[in-house]
């Protein structure tokens, strides 16, 4: 991509530029969609066509946020829904990859389970939450493990799928160099498994976000789910919203971050 | 001479829910050290279920399969066995794919590295070491390959269709290319194959198999009177056709 220019013939020249163009008219676009959105929402309350009260406007959600700002409190609501999501993704990652690997090294083992896991998957897990309130209490941990819940099965499932769908032929190769199982998981099924753990990785960072939302929702008095609930009882509409602006930048940030970590092994391999 | 490798009346079945299928029924024969045998048969007459017996990765259901005179899960002697593709991990480097049975064996000994330096060396991918895969033309891959089993000294190698992968131009030169590397080496080999010009090319010794399952039907020792013999000269000699062709009727006859 970053070939110097004069090496290459102008037809090639002129197609890096198309190239370019293309992607930075992309990238205007959703600018500018952005900004549309903005600034109709804005002009739709100042000329009282939607009632700023219910469906609060940019400016009011702003203001919101400032003052929240000052204060301070916005930092540890946005803080703590944080650290929840990444405590729990964190603890997702690792179990479902050892689970997944436990599950590939005793195939009995995979199909005793295997019904459990895809019940405990299709399962709503808001369902959950009330009981995990009753069981742990309202605190942290409560949500930390609604988050866990929410991404956990789904995840072990596709990690094992994909362990599964290892080449045979590459494992009959291990074997035929002298390997047993333990080598055809170390040299083959793991670093062969490292995009779709990636892929997993990123998906799983969104449902842990959700999970730690539906847990605040019910049992904490922190966080942005606590912010969008509070909110809402007490019809400060331009807090919700905020905390719904804050909770979609988080969630874009968390995934871009992912995105660069595959990014970075694809340079790499 | 000891053979080598001997097969003495082995038997084996595939076995499933919906019932079983015989793959090979009362093989024997014998290989002598230095030898390269051909193995050929229709599609599905338990080529490559013989090389896995004779590799250890199957049992035979009947008969014995004895290396050195001793059965081959008991044999100290070493198994190499190259596969269809290549399946060089891209995940790995040239270098590091070719270590990967020594890895494996815990055998990464100074002398035997100090024998793979010298085989990527003088089978040409040195410039090639710290290359992925992908970065290799398919004669390079195969070459690698069969460094990464040569690495692990075999006494005998098994080839399972090792060319089938590459295209005619390419198959032809990569068929010279590994069939000099295992005469340098001396080593004794076994190649399966469904291309007659290919086995007769190669071999000193065809086995015909029958369809599924497999017998043997004949065996046919190959000479040429040639004196430096190359698989591609081998191919031009005026023997090749009258080999070929008994072999093309032998295949034929129960079709």
């Amino acid at each position: 991509m970053s070939e110097p220019l004069s090496s290459c013939s102008r037809a090639q020249q002129s197609f890096l530029k198309r190239l370019r163009l293309q992607r930075r008219s992309i990238c205007l676009a959703r600018i500018l969609i952005f900004i549309l959105f903005l600034v109709l929402w804005e002009t739709s309350t100042r000329l009282h066509l939607i009632d700023a009260f219910i469906f609060s406007s940019p400016t009011r959600v702003l203001q919101t946020f400032l003052s929240m700002i000052r204060d301070g409190s916005i930092l540890l609501h946005t803080g703590v829904t944080l650290l929840e999501t990444l405590l729990s993704f964190l603890l997702v990652s690792l179990l479902s990859l050892l689970t997944a690997v436990l599950l590939w090294l005793s195939p009995s083992l995979s199909r005793i389970l295997e019904p459990y896991l895809v019940v405990l998957n299709s399962l709503p897990k808001s369902a959950l939450a009330p009981l995990l309130i009753v069981w742990l209490g309202a605190n942290m941990r409560t949500i930390i493990v609604a988050g866990i819940s929410v991404a956990i099965f789904g995840s072990i499932l596709t990690l094992y799928t994909g362990f599964s769908e290892a080449d045979p032929e590459k494992l009959k190769l291990i074997r035929t160099l002298g390997g047993g199982r333990y080598h055809m998981l170390a040299k083959v099924i793991l670093p062969g498994s490292v995009p779709v753990f990636l892929n997993t990785m990123k998906v799983n960072i969104g449902l842990c976000l959700v999970g730690v939302i539906i847990g605040e929702f019910i049992g904490s008095r922190r966080g942005l789910g606590y912010l969008i609930i509070y909110g809402s009882q007490v019809f400060q509409l331009d807090l919700v919203l905020m905390a719904i602006v804050l909770l979609c930048l988080m969630a874009m940030l968390l995934y871009q971050l992912l995105g660069f970590l595959e990014r970075r092994y694809r340079r790499r391999a | 001479m000891n053979p080598l490798l001997t097969l003495e009346h082995v038997s084996y079945a595939y076995h499933q829910a919906e019932g079983e299928t015989p793959a090979l029924s009362d093989i024997s024969f014998s290989l002598e050290p230095g030898h390269f045998l051909a193995v050929v048969g229709p599609s599905g007459c338990g080529k490559s279920t013989l090389l896995s017996l004779i590799s250890g990765l199957l049992m035979p259901e009947e008969g014995r399969i004895l290396l050195q005179g001793v059965p081959v899960r008991e044999a100290r002697a070493n198994i190499g066995y190259m596969l269809q593709r290549d399946h060089l991990f891209e995940w790995r480097t040239i270098y590091s794919n070719v270590l990967l049975g020594l890895e494996i064996r815990n055998q990464k000994t100074p002398e035997k590295l100090e024998k793979v330096d010298h085989m990527i060396s003088s089978y040409g991918l040195s410039a090639f070491r710290e290359s992925r895969p992908s970065q290799l033309s398919g004669g390079m891959r195969q070459r690698a390959a069969l460094i990464r089993t040569l690495a692990m000294e075999p006494d005998l190698l098994l080839l399972d269709e090792p060319f089938s992968a590459l295209d005619y131009q390419t198959r032809l030169s990569v068929c010279d290319d590994i069939y000099g590397i295992i005469k340098e080496q001396d080593k004794t080999a076994i190649l399966v194959t469904h291309d007659l010009s290919e086995a007769v090319s190669m071999a000193d010794q065809v086995l015909v198999l029958s369809r599924r399952p497999g017998r043997v039907k004949l065996c046919l020792p190959i000479t040429f009177s040639m004196e430096c013999r190359t698989p591609l000269a081998s191919r031009n000699a005026p023997e090749f056709k009258d080999y070929f062709n008994l072999l093309w009727k032998e295949l034929n006859d129960d079709v």
